[in-house]
């Protein structure tokens, strides 16, 4: 399910060659995803509410429709 | 042969702040400062103007419509759309569209009208806690509010056919369109305790068939209210949806479901996955179900996950348009689109989840519930889980998270910023949205099927639209162009 998972297992039937240039490829690949997250990350800690207890605690709405 | 496939979707958006943090207050705030700013130039307010009233008391005004049924704020804006308030919430409902693509639109105009109306209403009444709303469909504790899409039918199709070929759809699409959720609210749940869903109002349904829409919620919502011409159509009013931040899940749940429609009327039920034997504890388990493989049994015995639901419902919509069809719902251009979006999203969500974090809601959402619960080491109940899942669907760009996940977008944002003064071309949304442009002083009500005009003079007129697909620009552009008045309109109408 993980995208980690998805992105280390070569298939089987694959050379060796092309299955350890994959593996460069996938790991590269990880490491920007990686990186990707981990700048989201970083913008999300700046924009979540403060206080998140608070937050989420008034949240409260009447049942619509 | 289909119909042609006019749709829409109303949103009820959540609220905080306002006056005494009193949410009905807080909503008709917004409508009146969208109305006020001069946004619109028509707005009315049915509790305490007249004109309504007299309206409603009109023995020629037959339909029951919406606009006409509340004393809360109320209007209709030039693009066709109404913004109102609906309970305890804002509500924007987009005007008839005649394709997915262009229901998307005027659905995400409908963010931009709320943002408008959140930053004038905040701006000019000093003092008040500040109002602040949110796309989404539940409070986390147990409130949920509603995502309701319209869908034009063949009134030839009868009733029980639309429940037995739909059911399997709306139960199992959330696989792919759910806005996800973090933790559960319902007793049903409180066992197996989900971390996660992946919608946000899967565990409200209770019954599969009903009328109703904020107790005992029916799969399939039987509201017989065609907004037309009841001998030839049927509205069908889906209540099972997630608000959908991302533009190409709220594409993909509009043309699936449509394209599916379209199906029905073409070639009957019969074509169709079997319902599960057990259809509310379906659209619940799979709504819990993050590994995507859980099956329900089914009444011909086979059992499937809705992910196989959503491959065969895939595939029967492309055997359709492959053969030609598909014309009721939009161009073959359009279609590919849809096709080839919902077969990537559904492969993604099984395969390669991060491929598709880009476009579905959940995955995108429960990517940052997960990123940010190793990042800080936060525990399941950790208060600021649940603020990434409300704040994901903040209006304001400053704090959406939405708008910082990397969603793929589908309109352009001049696109957006028409369709926010200007009613679809293709529907008779483009003469209601055009009359209230060209004639606000003139116009006493309005509503889905009719307009009514008071010139001054007994009587009031009333130019009633029983035809989603009459009222549009090729038919009446040029009329309207020429008429400097109400009454030149009505004249050349031959109403006058």
């Amino acid at each position: 399910m993980t995208e980690q998972e998805h992105l280390q297992k070569p298939s089987p039937e694959k050379n060796t060659e092309t299955t350890s240039v994959d593996l460069v490829a996938n790991a590269s690949k990880n490491e920007q995803l990686k990186h990707d997250l981990d700048s989201l990350l970083d913008e999300i800690d700046e924009v979540l509410e403060d206080n998140a207890e608070e937050f989420v605690r008034n949240y409260i709405q009447k049942g619509g429709e | 042969m289909a119909i042609a496939k006019v749709l829409g979707i109303e949103t009820e958006y959540g609220i905080t702040g306002g006056p005494d943090g009193d949410p009905v207050t807080a909503s008709s705030i917004l409508v009146n400062a969208f109305a006020r700013n001069g946004v619109t130039r028509i707005n009315w307010d049915f509790g305490d103007e007249s004109p309504a009233n007299d309206a409603r008391h009109m023995p020629l005004l037959t339909s029951v419509a919406p606009m006409v049924e509340t004393h809360l704020a109320n209007t209709v804006l030039t693009n066709g759309a109404r913004f109102y308030v609906d309970h305890a919430h804002p509500e924007y409902s987009s005007p008839e569209c005649r394709t997915p693509l262009s229901g998307l639109l005027y659905d995400r105009v409908g963010e931009d009208v709320l943002l408008h109306a959140v930053r004038v209403a905040n701006q000019t009444s000093e003092g008040m806690p500040p109002i602040t709303v949110y796309k989404n469909n539940t409070d986390g504790k147990g409130n949920s509010y509603g995502t309701h899409e319209n869908y034009l039918v063949d009134r030839e199709i009868p009733f029980a056919e639309i429940v037995r070929a739909m059911a399997p759809h709306l139960i199992s699409r959330q696989v792919i369109l759910g806005a996800g959720k973090v933790g559960f609210e319902t007793e049903y749940f409180e066992e197996l305790a989900p971390r996660f869903q992946i919608a946000q109002r899967s565990e409200f349904f209770e019954e599969l068939v009903g009328l109703e829409t904020t107790l005992k919620r029916p799969i399939v919502n039987t509201r017989d209210e065609p907004h037309g011409d009841p001998e030839r159509f049927r509205r069908l009013h889906v209540i099972i949806g997630d608000a959908n931040m991302s533009e190409v899940a709220t594409f993909v749940k509009l043309g699936s479901t449509a394209l599916l429609l379209a199906v029905l009327e073409d070639r009957g039920s019969g074509v169709f996955p079997p319902m599960p034997k057990t259809p509310v504890r379906a659209v619940r388990e799979y709504g819990a179900d993050l590994t995507l493989t859980h099956g329900q049994e089914a009444v011909d015995g086979r059992t499937r996950s809705a992910w196989d639901y959503q491959d065969e419902l895939w595939n029967l919509a492309e055997g359709y348009v492959n053969g030609g069809d598909g014309s009721a719902v939009a161009s073959e251009a359009e279609l590919t689109l849809l096709l080839t979006n919902w077969r990537e999203m559904l492969d993604g969500v099984r395969d390669a989840p991060e491929s598709v974090a880009d476009r579905v809601d959940w995955v995108a959402k429960l990517r940052l519930v997960n990123g940010m619960r190793e990042r800080h080491g936060l525990s399941d109940e950790d208060p600021r889980l649940a603020a990434i899942d409300i704040q994901y669907h903040d209006i304001r760009p400053e704090k959406s998270l939405a708008r910082r996940v990397g969603l793929r977008k589908l309109l352009e944002a001049s696109a957006i910023g028409e369709a926010f003064h200007n009613p679809p071309r293709d529907t008779r949304a483009y003469f209601r949205g055009r009359c209230i442009a060209q004639y606000p002083n003139e116009i006493a009500a309005a509503n889905w099927d009719s307009i009514i005009f008071d010139l001054g003079v007994d009587p009031l007129h009333r130019v009633p639209m029983m035809d989603p697909l009459k009222g549009t620009a090729e038919l009446l552009g040029e009329l309207l162009d020429n008429a400097s008045s109400a009454e030149e309109l009505l004249r050349a109408l031959g109403t006058l």
